[in-house]
């Protein structure tokens, strides 16, 4: 968190599908070690800003822009309720290993350093004992963890999360919290989209609420203070308390 | 009413009669042995135990992506190909189904992605559209005596696997040599692509690059198996080695190689089989992959409970 570079900065977007507007005036930066929270309703947009950033649905208008240089295959990115088909035949070390390919270009096979690498992901988040089992046997928490090992084998520099915590129970809800705070302890950058106001104000550095045009954008300390900000976090308190 | 019933069976008993055809006293099996001797048989065998491989390695994807159906639709167009290439006389027919084979296969797979365009029922007209023009071009134009005959060998493969040239066989060889070359090359690529596309290409991978290679790939492969099993039997040589190994096995890599063993091996026995007791090539295959499917579901439901 030493030097604010700025890693992604995004100047007046529009966002949409085949020239139907979902969002737009879209302006806003993350810096090196951020963790930013991009809360909003349903169909507000959320999963079409990180599928922009992604490059997977180019923005209608405006600009994304990587000042520092950050490149496709450094970016992480853990798919909203994931696409992954429910018969699937894929053992854990698999999946986490297909995290690696991105890298080098044309490679047949994954080299020892990559293997080491997934190893040590796998180890990081606790599913080593589960490395060869059968993803499509493993429980809600376990499959977000494997998918979170992948996206960590393409990069440390930035996660891009899609609501990681959705249908997981309180408990397991919390560790997937804490794994990724200590992720962005350790240095990772963190976009993550959440319906869980709660928790992005206790965990997040800023906030992204999205909504036709975007409601707010900034540090959560602000965020906080906002009319929009108190309707929601009293809301939201009130359950957490 | 009781002679419905005595001629159910007398059916029934002739069925039976039939059925005894298919047992070879064992004083017949060193004459069918020696059938191995010669080349057409054995060069039916190393194409035909080559086009299962390759279309048992492309099956899983194909499977896993929910592209089952676009086997089936190529296959009908590369009949329509097949006939236009027959009714012109063309020598050589592969040079004309080949490329419009792999064109439609891009083409389908291009427009797929837009579902607004090619949906499920275009893509069912087309393959029906093929078929019918296909049979229509062949009854109307084609100089040949046997006109039902050449359509029911081109449906079914009756028994052009028997009758390929060196010529075909050495295609045959260095097709499959090169999709198995591209697969085991890309293997991981097509994993990475197959679980899960929007990953793939948000880290780099060429998603839309392997997508494309994959219906080339499959276009080649149906075009090669059409020798083998006639155009519409192909998708049980995609699609049954692939399920039967996913009822027992749960990783990717052991079920590709599981996969591309079952189709091997009942290719295998289908052929020495129709060899033995003189049934078509390709309906042969069918049956053995049916019993293999039946085999690895028991497996698999026993293995699931223990
Ligand atoms: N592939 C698509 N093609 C066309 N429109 C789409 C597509 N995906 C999403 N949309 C539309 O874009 C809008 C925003 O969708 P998006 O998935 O970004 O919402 P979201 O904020 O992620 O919602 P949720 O909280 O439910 O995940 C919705 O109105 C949706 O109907
Ligand atoms: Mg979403």
């Amino acid at each position: 968190m030493a030097d604010y570079q700025t890693q992604i900065s995004c100047r007046d977007l529009r966002l949409g599908y085949e020239g139907r507007t979902v969002t737009e005036g879209l302006t806003f930066e993350v810096n090196r070690g951020d963790y930013l929270c991009v809360v909003g309703e349903n169909g507000a947009g959320k999963s079409t800003l990180i599928k922009a950033l992604l490059g997977l649905n180019p923005p209608l208008s405006g600009e994304i822009a990587f000042p520092g240089g950050l490149k496709a295959a450094a970016i992480g990115y853990l798919p909203q309720h994931n696409a992954v088909q429910k018969d699937f035949p894929a053992s854990v070390k698999e999946i986490v290993l297909s995290g690696c390919l991105g890298k080098g270009g044309f490679q047949p096979f994954y080299t020892r350093e990559q293997k080491a690498l997934a190893e040590r992901q796998m180890e990081r988040l606790g599913i080593t004992e589960i490395k060869s089992r059968c993803y499509r046997e493993l429980s809600g928490g376990q499959r977000q963890r494997v998918l979170l090992a992948r996206a960590l084998c393409a990069t440390e520099e930035i996660l891009l999360l899609d609501e990681p915590v959705a249908g997981l129970d309180p408990k397991v809800t919390k560790e997937m919290y804490e794994i990724i705070d200590s992720l962005n302890k350790s240095g990772v950058t963190v976009i993550m989209v959440s319906h869980d106001i709660s928790a992005a104000v206790r965990y997040a550095s800023h906030i992204l609420h999205l909504g036709p045009t975007p409601l707010f954008f900034g540090p959560k300390s602000s965020y906080v203070k906002t009319d929009i900000g108190k309707m929601f976090t009293d809301y939201a308190g009130g359950d957490d308390k | 009413m009781s002679e419905t019933l005595t001629q159910i069976w007398q059916n029934l008993q002739n069925i039976f009669a039939q059925l005894s055809t298919l047992y070879i006293p064992p004083e017949e099996i060193p004459a069918k042995l020696s059938m191995f001797q010669y080349p057409f048989v054995q060069r039916a065998l190393i194409a035909g135990l080559l086009i299962a491989l390759c279309s048992s390695l492309l099956g899983v994807t194909l499977v896993l992506k929910r592209f089952s159906f676009i086997g089936d639709g190529l296959s009908h167009v590369a009949f329509g190909a097949m006939t236009v290439a027959t009714v012109v006389g063309l020598t050589n027919e592969m040079i004309l189904v080949l490329p419009v084979t792999v064109l439609t296969a891009v083409l389908l797979l291009k427009t797929g992605k837009n579902r607004k365009i090619m949906g499920d029922a275009s893509l069912a007209m087309l393959s029906v559209g093929a078929l019918g023009l296909g049979y229509f071009i062949m009854n109307k134009l084609s100089t040949s005596a046997n006109v039902s005959g050449d359509v029911c060998s081109t449906l079914f493969g009756s028994t052009s696997i028997l009758t390929l040239s060196k010529f075909d066989m050495w295609l045959c060889v260095a097709m499959s040599m090169i999709v198995i070359t591209v697969f085991v090359l890309f293997y991981n690529k097509i994993f990475s692509v197959t679980f899960d596309p929007d990953f793939a290409s948000a880290t780099g991978t060429r998603a839309n690059a392997y997508n494309t290679l994959t219906a080339v790939i499959t276009a080649v492969i149906i075009v090669l198996a059409m020798n083998l099993v006639g155009s519409l039997l192909i998708s049980a040589l995609v699609v049954f080695p692939a399920l039967s190994a996913m009822r027992v096995f749960r990783s990717f890599k052991s079920v590709v190689v599981c996969s591309a063993a079952i189709s091997v091996s009942s290719a295998a026995a289908g052929i020495i089989a129709s060899i033995f007791i003189g049934t078509p090539v390709g309906s042969t295959i069918v049956v053995a992959q049916i019993l293999m499917f039946v085999i690895f579901s028991i497996i698999g439901k026993i293995k699931s409970k223990g």
